[in-house]
């Protein structure tokens, strides 16, 4: 399938390729389903109602990897996508997903993700968000609801760097015994951007893990909202690390909770919101950087 | 050479005025290791700091073979070819060992190279070239990184504040070895042997300079309150 060139610039933020990979492939381009291919191990297929998809990852899937992308390029254009992932016991798989959206005016993509993990299973998923174009209300609003079978590993991965007028990510995961999640997220907002998210994650099973790392750099006039409950049910463990950097008239704010429900959780957490240390940049410039060439340096670092 | 003209730093402590550095004049001499000690407190940190521009003087000038540096950025000092590494060095979140050594060295260094600059210090480099250099490194570990830093600049004055504080002999022998002889190196220290190995020594007090002379002539009057022993 031959690609336009702003799909093609979109791919390349939210997956890094440039055409449509080989394996397991979902394309959707403004509401429309346009490449669904499966593998033996990995089935895609399209919901009757055209709402989204079904994944099925079988068991004898051993780390293939799965590409979703989805593009919003048509102006005013917004699309709402229900996907559930059936991960069967002991599959490894990754799940690349992400959505880019082209607009100059306005623009969106609501996702709706559901994983339903077996046993034993890992899975990695990424998500990357990218918005670019003029438009000045190009909004995400990313929900991933998450169910973790005894002894599973999921490794979470959300981008958001930049261009994003509006977001608002929510993630609820439950862990049964032994079942980890770590997520890691990454956010730039910047202009009049507005980014919330919010993770909740039950640790319910036995010996049930959860670390949410959550690293953002927030500039000009935007603002970040970044929420997190932790809730504690059983012997386990969670905690929450939030680091932000506010630069010019910026704003975030940080609401980590953790509710221990039961005297064997281990929970907590950690927040560090403020401008950049001063220390930092002096301790780049002792190395030759300008001021700004350190300040930039330490951003990119912080969020790469 | 490096000169610091009446170089006076006063602050203000709880409404009063406090007299850090007090009228310092001093030239550091070229090709020459010059150890400054002192007391706890006596404005050692303090004096290195101004020669780098981390902390700029109330009053005073200092020169750089000549040129009146007295307002350049601390970039603009490390251009001219002096370098610096901090009694307690600074961490970051995500910023990698090696990706400090690439800034030191403003190229991209392939591995085996960036090791190089880790091994001079004592450090086996493999373990740590993809660290963050953050604060799961123990305090030995980030000052020998701080270390290898200043020494990767190749700067042809290099500055060390306490370099052996927190690191074990074995490797401070190493780096008091690797100074090269084209070059001066100004080291605040307590330590005896590292003193006697210097070619000056500078002695602080009160935030003026005591005594300044070479070394033998500084460490036979020296008081020994001021430096500890090395335990052998
Ligand atoms: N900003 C400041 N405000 C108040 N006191 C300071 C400030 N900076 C340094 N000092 C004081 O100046 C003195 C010299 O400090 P420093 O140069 O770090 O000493 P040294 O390195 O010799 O131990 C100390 O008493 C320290 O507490
Ligand atoms: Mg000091």
């Amino acid at each position: 399938m031959k690609l336009d060139k702003i799909s093609q610039n979109l791919l390349e933020k939210i997956a890094k390729i440039h055409e449509i990979p080989n394996g397991a492939v979902s394309f959707r381009r403004n509401g429309k389903g346009e490449i669904v291919r499966s593998t033996p191990s990995i089935e895609i297929v399209r919901k009757e109602d055209g709402s989204g998809i079904n994944i099925f990852v079988h068991s004898s899937c051993k780390n293939e990897s799965c590409h979703i992308p989805v593009v919003v390029s048509e102006e005013d254009f917004f699309d709402l996508v229900y996907n559930d992932f059936y991960i069967e016991d002991g599959a490894s798989v990754t799940i690349v997903a992400g959505c880019g959206v082209h607009s100059n005016g306005s623009g969106g993509h609501d996702g709706i993700h559901t994983f339903h993990i077996g046993k034993n299973a890992v899975v990695n998923y990424i998500e990357n968000h990218i918005a670019i174009g003029n438009g000045s209300h190009k909004v995400l609003n990313p929900t991933t609801n998450i169910t973790i079978g005894e002894n599973s590993v999921m490794n979470m991965e959300t981008n958001q760097l930049g261009g994003v007028d509006y977001s608002n990510r929510i993630t609820k995961a439950t862990l049964k015994e032994n079942a980890t999640i770590n997520i890691t997220e990454k956010i730039l907002t910047n202009k009049f951007n507005v980014a919330k998210t919010d993770f909740k994650v039950h640790l319910i099973g036995k010996n049930s893990k959860c670390n949410i790392v959550s690293r953002s750099v927030a500039r000009d006039e935007s603002e970040q909202v970044f929420k997190s409950t932790i809730i504690g049910k059983n012997e386990c463990f969670g905690h929450v690390e939030c680091d932000g950097i506010v630069l010019d008239r910026a704003q975030i704010s940080s609401v980590p909770r953790v509710d221990a429900k039961s005297n064997l959780a281990s929970l907590s957490h950690e927040a560090a919101i403020g401008k950049i240390a001063s220390e930092q940049i002096i301790k780049l410039m002792t190395l030759g950087l300008s001021e700004k060439e350190a300040e930039n340096k330490i951003i990119e670092c912080f969020l790469k | 050479m490096i000169e610091l003209n009446n170089i006076t730093y006063i602050v203000e402590d709880k409404g009063n005025k406090k007299v850090i550095l007090d009228n310092i004049s001093i030239k550091f001499e070229d090709n020459c290791v010059t150890a400054i000690t002192g007391q706890n407190g006596s404005g050692k940190s303090t004096l290195t700091k101004i020669i780098i521009g981390i902390i700029r003087p109330t009053s005073g000038q200092i020169l750089y073979n000549g040129t009146d540096i007295t307002n350049y950025s601390i970039d603009e000092r490390v251009k001219l070819g002096i370098n610096y590494a901090f009694q307690q060095p600074i961490t970051f979140k995500g910023l990698t060992i090696k990706e400090l050594i690439d800034i030191a060295t403003k190229q991209e260094n392939s591995i085996p190279k960036a090791c190089e600059y880790l091994s001079r210090v004592g450090i086996c480099a493999k373990d740590y070239i993809n660290r963050d250099f953050d604060k799961t490194l123990s305090g030995g570990e980030q000052k020998r990184v701080e270390l290898a830093l200043a020494l990767a600049q190749n700067g042809n004055t290099v500055i060390f504040d306490e370099p052996e504080a927190g690191i074990d002999i074995w490797s401070f022998d190493r780096l008091n070895k690797i100074f090269e002889k084209n070059k001066s190196y100004i080291v605040v220290s307590h330590q005896t042997k590292f003193l006697s190995s210097a070619d000056k020594i500078v002695v602080m007090q009160n935030g003026k300079i005591v005594q300044y002379d070479d070394a033998k002539t500084v460490l036979k009057n020296l008081k020994h309150t001021t430096c500890k022993k090395v335990e052998e």
